[in-house]
């Protein structure tokens, strides 16, 4: 049984892992160049704040593995990321409203992060925090340019905001993992962020004529390994150099 | 364009005959121009076209620190492509043009990204020995008389030879590990060498267009110089990993000191730059789908930013 800071680390870190894989996707896809050096520039933040955290995991992980085989080496019940982060990258509105949904509650999270009795772990927040805070604000200007745009970059995000709001109420979900590191002045409480979060994403999605989508039923199931089909299918690409290397 | 006066002529070759940079608003012959921009706008397509052989392998990396640098390099090339086109911009033709261009196959990229990068160890290869091969271009075009040319190669050396340390890393582990990745590495070698040599263009006696570009001094050092320049360097840098240079002819020339080689395949070359080779069409049809899949994105930030409102 993992200890309940490991199990933490590998939520913050797989988190970080998989959106920045499918962030990489991106590479030489973007609309525009500029674009191009965006997204990758928000891949790199996200893997390399997945290297620290899983270097901190390995660390005092009871055997001896590395970050990578932490990072490489698991199967699809043992990677705990939300699933709003493995959701296929489907068109540039997708992508930025995930950027956006998620940025905007990465931000909160590491700003609690960042006071952390866990020294290594405030570090990694207060370094990711100047990082997701300029990532919800490039999605947000992508968020209002595409909602005031032409007729199809509305539609396009008007549907892309609908299709993944059902995967935003997990991001404040706690279990008793959870609530022991709260306890310790290790983690944070999630539930007093998800008003924040909303005022705060509510704002930029009606600034942008948008609407807000309604609270209805909601996907849950990555902080327990239990995923949707897309993970297995970033895991056999993504773990293929490692496992090839170990041949 | 109006063809220079007597006075404009004489200020332009004054200028060049002093090594002075040539910078955008000063008159040029109009044969300059174009020349210029077909180089800088080859260049910067080179640069966006090699982020999709090494894309391939982004996601497939073996290590996060693998993973880390290769998207910091591919970013890099992204950067530079951007760098380049602004400085091909300043001679009077936009981005959308030289896109273009590209699509209509009017304009060029490096020949070498027509080759696929089938393992890991194409992208130490590529890293190595094509960007190996591009610093040695590159150093010597710092000196080239256009001046945001010349400025854009000061800034892109300086990172390019982190990007060779990046491949020449990948070549020199694999080299150091079991046998199966030994193979992988040689295997690689055998298949980047000569595409990579034929990087630096025919040779010298059957190069059309150099004449112009020396006088200009746009171009500074010959094809087969520069390419000897890298040859004599990469052949050390192969020794000390233990990768055998795929050349039985191969062999160092005591009269010159250089390492002489056996003859190139440039046929190959010619049929790879006349769009036969191995990837041509797919680099194309990739730049163009991804351009035509991102339009819609680019439209509504145009409309938005004509409604003038600003971001919240």
């Amino acid at each position: 049984m993992e200890s309940p800071l490991l199990q933490y680390l590998f939520r913050l870190g797989d988190d970080s892992l998989i959106l920045g894989h499918r962030l990489s996707e991106w590479c030489s896809r973007a609309p525009m160049l500029e674009e191009d050096l965006a997204l990758t520039n928000m891949a790199l933040d996200h893997i390399g704040r997945a290297k620290m955290l899983l270097e901190y995991a390995a660390s005092f992980e009871a055997l001896g593995h590395s970050a990578d085989d932490l990072a490489f080496g698991r199967d699809e019940r043992h990677y705990y990321n939300l699933l709003m982060a493995e959701v296929p990258n489907g068109d540039f509105a997708v992508t930025m409203v995930r950027m956006f949904l998620f940025a905007s509650f990465d931000v909160l999270r590491l700003e609690e992060l960042g006071a952390s009795h866990d020294e290594v772990l405030a570090g990694i927040a207060q370094k990711g925090v100047k990082e997701s805070r300029y990532h919800r604000r490039h999605a947000a200007d992508w968020i209002w340019r595409l909602g005031k745009g032409t007729d199809e970059s509305h539609r396009r995000v008007q549907r892309a905001l609908d299709a993944l709001w059902p995967y935003t109420a997990e991001m404040f979900d706690m279990d008793d993992t959870e609530r022991v590191l709260i306890e310790e002045g290790i983690g944070c409480d999630l539930h007093t962020l998800r008003e924040i979060w909303k005022k705060d994403v509510s704002e930029v999605i009606l600034n942008a004529g948008l609407t807000l989508p309604e609270d209805g039923y909601m996907h849950r199931g990555g902080r327990n390994g239990v995923h949707t089909e897309a993970l297995g299918h970033i895991i056999s690409e993504m773990n293929y150099g490692y496992n090839m290397m170990l041949a | 364009m109006a063809v220079l006066t007597e006075a404009q002529t004489e200020f332009f070759e004054a200028k060049i005959a002093r090594d002075e940079k040539i910078e955008p608003r000063d008159p040029m012959p109009e044969g300059y121009r174009v020349h210029l921009i077909r180089q800088i706008s080859q260049h910067a397509h080179s640069e966006v076209i090699g982020m999709q052989p090494e894309g391939n392998w982004v996601t497939r990396a073996p290590s996060l620190r693998a993973k880390l640098i290769l998207l910091a390099k591919i970013q890099d090339e992204c950067g530079h492509g951007l760098y380049l086109y602004s400085a091909a911009e300043t001679l009077g033709i936009s981005r959308d043009e030289m896109l273009a261009q590209l699509h209509a196959g009017k304009a060029k990229y490096s020949s070498i990204f027509n080759y696929p990068t089938l393992t890991w160890a194409d992208i130490g290869a590529i890293g190595w020995l094509v960007d190996g091969a591009a610093i040695v271009n590159q150093v010597s075009l710092q000196r080239t008389s256009y001046g945001p040319y010349s400025r854009a190669m000061v800034r892109i050396c300086k990172e390019e030879s982190f990007h060779q340390r990046q491949g020449y890393e990948i070549m020199a582990q694999l080299m150091a590990g079991t046998r199966k990745q030994r193979a992988m590495a040689q295997d690689a070698m055998n298949r980047w060498w000569a595409p990579a040599l034929m990087m630096f263009g025919p040779p010298d006696n059957d190069s059309p267009r150099s004449h112009d570009a020396f006088n200009w001094k746009i171009k500074r050092e010959s094809n087969d110089t520069l390419r000897q320049r890298f040859i004599d360097k990469t052949v050390q840098q192969a020794e000390v990993i233990g990768l055998t240079i795929p050349d039985p002819d191969m062999k160092f020339n005591e009269a010159t000191k250089h390492y002489d080689i056996g003859p190139l395949n440039w046929k190959e070359f010619y049929e790879v730059i006349k769009g036969n080779g191995p990837c041509n069409r797919q680099r194309m049809d990739h730049h163009i789908q991804v351009h035509e899949d991102g339009a819609w994105v680019r439209e509504a930030a145009q409309k938005a930013m004509l409604n003038g409102h600003k971001p919240a």
